[in-house]
This record gives structure tokens, sequence and C-alpha cells, in this order.
């Protein structure tokens, strides 16, 4: 099985860092990851987003046309790759910055109040990490708890201070299961 | 070891400390950048040389002079960089003092953008610099590979007292992968017999790539081309995947090589009986499995992130015993698995005859996915 993720947002809010999140569970968990950040002339404010791909096998193609999920984390992400996933794939929506719902009919949508939750738990900055526990309660791509101990295990001394507030945006995000 | 994720351009700066680097010269530009920011910190944390150039031009004589102690040296850029380095290129050359040189390519031609490309493919194993020329130049596809053989081209450089490339893209320098570093080399820094490091009572030596006299300068390119002969014979590196009963054979390296990979396993899903030629050296050319392979594929497909300039070789050595098409993306444009399964069928529908090269085919259909018309 191969697992495509998608992760989508405005510059500052911690897209690429929830993939590596996820990265990082699948290495400590034996799989083949890669994670492919967009880079360009960008700044805050700007687009950013990262595909992951965790496999049993030798990956190939680090991209992909056709996601098992996409993470949109504001509208412009979901207007842009909502077309893009999978039939019978996955679309994790922050609700807080979109105004609309999804159209598609063929594949799974959860809506995440994703800033409301992060605020609720004392940052904002964490909803990146609420929707990558969305994410992960649905999909069940590592054993469960996989990517809360590769936090604790990959966080530098100067971040560990985080690490609860992330487990707990996770675990609140992971409610969020169809 | 426990495996680390890296990305690609940092992998590539730890595995040549690793190797035993003495000393860097370079100059930044993306998407090669982080390279050069790593080895700034890392190299002086370890007591080794680290030097940001004036430019391209400085960085890659500072590399010549370093070259001819014999000790371990290199350099990094990206495509317009390493245009401004081929004039130096040459010169380690033809003074046959070993170097490595990382190109992380980029969109051309130009200033192009920083969007990753194979368009250096015919620059770097072709030439690019003046006089004749042949360097190794080896493509890995992944950050694992890129680690393993950054190591072995300062091994292959110094055999052969020849430069190495590790050629690349900003796919692989930006992309993280789980890999393993392999442990410290002890660094040398005892100069070899030919080098002009200084030793008591030893007489006087002179290295250079000038030849006044003709006649001396033809023994030497005979000398060197000998030389290639042998690394022609002894240093071909590819990775074949399901080849065995392949009636039909995708060739492309780096980072098209693996997204070509995943089109092909979805064909073979399909009953396709595809498989993948990836060339790891470019440069000396893995043309010996590809002969054998033309002698019963009924046909070739060549993906590249170019115009199709390994195209070129691949046609010249399957010499019309099979047809050969072409699907690239051009300007940083990185094509998708999908695309690749498309010309994959197309190819096979197709039933073209033997002498058949595909890339007028290929740039009408871009031409008209662009909107440009015929």
């Amino acid at each position: 099985m191969q697992y495509e993720i998608l992760i989508a947002g405005f510059g500052g809010q911690g897209t690429l860092y929830a993939g590596q999140v996820l990265a990082y569970g699948g290495m400590d968990e034996g799989k083949h990851v890669t994670w492919l950040p967009s880079y360009g002339p960008e700044m805050r404010g700007g687009t950013a987003n990262c595909t992951v791909v965790i496999s049993e096998d030798e990956i190939g193609s680090p991209t992909s046309l056709h996601p098992t999920a996409v993470i949109a984390m504001n509208l412009p992400s979901l207007d842009k790759y909502e077309p893009m996933v999978k039939s019978g794939g996955w679309l994790i929506v922050n609700e807080d910055l979109v105004n609309r719902v999804p159209d598609r009919k063929d594949i799974n949508i959860v809506m995440v109040p994703a800033n409301t939750i992060a605020r609720e738990i004392g940052n904002e900055r964490a909803a990146n990490m609420v929707l990558l526990g969305a994410l992960e309660a649905n999909l069940q791509i590592l054993p469960e708890g996989a990517i809360e101990r590769s936090l604790e295990a990959n966080t530098g001394e100067k971040l560990k201070k985080f690490v609860h507030l992330n487990v707990e945006a996770l675990r609140r995000g992971a409610e969020y299961k169809l | 070891m426990a495996k680390e994720m890296i990305k690609g351009n940092v992998a590539v700066a730890e595995a040549a400390v690793r190797a035993g680097l003495v000393s860097y010269f370079g100059y930044p530009i993306t998407p090669q950048t982080e390279l050069l920011e790593y080895l700034s910190a890392r190299m002086p944390e370890l007591g080794r040389a680290f030097v940001q150039a004036e430019s391209e031009l400085g960085a890659i004589n500072m590399v010549y002079g370093a070259a001819c102690t014999g000790l371990r040296t290199m350099s990094s850029s990206s495509s317009p960089g390493v245009s401004l380095m081929t004039e130096g290129i040459s010169y380690i050359y033809g003074t046959e003092v070993p170097a490595v040189l990382v190109d992380v390519m980029r969109g051309g031609p130009g200033l192009g953008n920083i969007a990753p490309s194979q368009a250096d493919y015919t620059q770097i194993v072709h030439g690019g610099g003046h006089g004749e020329y042949h360097l190794i130049v080896l493509a890995p596809s992944s950050v694992q590979e890129a680690i393993d053989l950054t190591g072995e081209a300062f091994d292959l450089a110094e055999k052969y007292r020849t430069l190495a490339v590790i050629l690349m893209d900003g796919f692989l320098g930006q992309m993280m992968e789980p890999c393993e570093l392999p442990p410290f080399k002890e660094v040398n820094m005892e100069s070899p017999d030919y080098a002009v490091a200084p030793k008591p009572g030893r007489e006087r030596r002179f290295l250079t790539s000038i030849n006044i006299d003709p006649p001396a300068q033809e023994k030497l390119n005979i000398h060197q081309m000998t030389k290639w002969e042998e690394i022609t014979k002894n240093e071909v590196r590819y990775k074949g995947y399901y080849l065995e009963d392949a009636e039909y054979v995708v060739v492309g390296f780096g980072t098209c090589g693996r997204i070509a990979l995943t089109a092909v396993r979805e064909a073979r899903e399909q009953g396709i009986k595809v498989g993948l030629l990836r060339p790891v050296s470019l440069s000396p050319y893995p043309t010996e499995v590809l002969n054998e392979l033309a002698d019963r594929a009924k046909g070739f497909l060549v993906v590249e992130m170019n115009n199709g300039q390994m195209l070129d070789d691949v046609v010249s050595i399957v010499a019309r015993r099979a047809p050969v098409h072409f699907y690239g993306r051009m300007g940083g444009m990185v094509p998708y698995p999908d695309e690749i399964g498309r010309a994959i069928n197309d190819m096979i529908e197709a039933k073209a005859a033997n002498d058949y090269v595909g890339r007028d085919d290929w740039l009408a259909q871009m031409r008209e996915m662009i909107g440009q018309g015929a």
C-alpha cells in the first residue's frame, strides 16, 4: 500500500512542518518515505505545499497527480487541489479558512475547524497538527501513536516545549474521525 | 546505524565531509545553496577549509589550485554557475588533477528559473568546455544514492586523476528521504607523488594544462583517451527494473528515472511487459546493456526533463534496431507518472518502424498541449 499526501496552505501555516512530522513518523516505522516541498521565490503569505509519499516498497515518483489525501489549510488550496484527490480518497479541510463546502461527491470529506481548536488549546499555530491528527485518524497510515512517538523522538531540545501542545492538537484533530 | 531524514543538498555535503573533503570552494545559487550553507558551518567546525569565492569563476579556479595538491577538494553550483565554471573544468581535466563538482540543475537557458531540470545533460556529459575531455558523470535518483555516489565520486576522481560530477536536479536537492550516512573516512593530508605540495628535498614539480608543442599535446590526448577507455570498461553503473522479460524499455535518469518507475509499475499492473533502464553513470554510459536490450526490445521510450538530450545517445546505440520514442518536459517542469504512462501506451499503439525517433511527434504534442498549434 502506498499513500500520497499533499498538504497545502499559506506560507507560515506550517504545511511543510506537518509533512515532515508525518514523514518522520513513517521513517521511524521503517517505511519508505519521501518529503518533497514546493520551492520557489516564496515568502510568508504566499502558497506553500509539500507531498509526502509513504510506502512499503522503494518509492518511484515523489509527486502524484492524484494524491490519496489532501490537507487544504486555506481556500486557494481547496480550490486548487480538490479536483486532484484520487477518487475514493480523502480531503481534509481547514473549515475556519474556507467559505464553501467541497463539491466532490466521490471522495471522503472531513471539515475541521482547525484554527478554532488550536486557539482553544493555546496556540493558533498548531492548526497544522490538528489537521494532521484528523488525517491520520481517518487514514490510519501508521500504527496508533506512531506520529506522537516520532514527535518526541525527533524534536530538538529547543522546540521540545511545543511537543505537548502538538500532541494535544493531534489528539483533538483525531476526534474528527468519520 | 539509525536512519536520518536529510535533504538531498545537505546529504551530499555531509557525505563529502565523511569522504574526507579537505577543502570546499563555491558561490551560492538556488537550488543548490543549502549544500554550500551547510559546509560553511561544518568545514570550519572540523578545521577544514571553506571559502565562499567572489564568483563561480573564482571558485572553480580555487578548486583547480587545491586539486594540484592532490587532496580532496570540491565545488558545487547550479546550471548558470556551472556554465561560468566550464573553462576551469577544462583546465582541471587538462592538468589531470582530481576534483568533484556537484551540479544541481535548474530550468534554462539563460537565468531561467530555479525549478528542477535535466537540461544540462549535453553540457556535462558531452563537453561544455573547450578541448576534448570526458568527465565521469554520476546521476543519483534518491538521497541515499546521492550520498553513496558522492563518496564514489571522490574515489574515482583520485583513481583516474580526473573530474567527477554529481549531476542532479532541484527536486533531489530539496527532497528529504530517510538515509544512512557512511562512517567518517580519515582525512588524507599526504599529497600524491604528482602533486605540487611542498616536500623538503624533492625536485621542483610543475602542473599545467599548457602544451605549446603539438606532438606533446597529442601524446597527452592519446593518454587521456586511453584512460577514458579504461574508465568506460570499469566504471559503468546503472539500475534495471523489470527488464528480464521486458518487451518495451523506458530509459530515464535521476529524478525522471524514478518518476518513470511509478509509471512502469502501473503499466505492469495492466499486464504490459515494460521495464526501466536507469543509467546511474551518464558518462561512461551503460552502452552494453542498452545494446543487448536493443536486440530484443520492441520499442524504447526515453524520458527526460529536457528536449531529448540523452535521446540522441540512446538513438545512436539502438541504431535502428527498434523505434525510440520520447517524452520530456522542459523549462523546470517535472512530468507526472501519468504522463509517462500515457507515453508508454502511445508507444505500444504506434507500432512505429525501427528507424522511428520520437522527438518531432513529441514536440507537436507539446505545442498542442500548450495551445500553440502546429
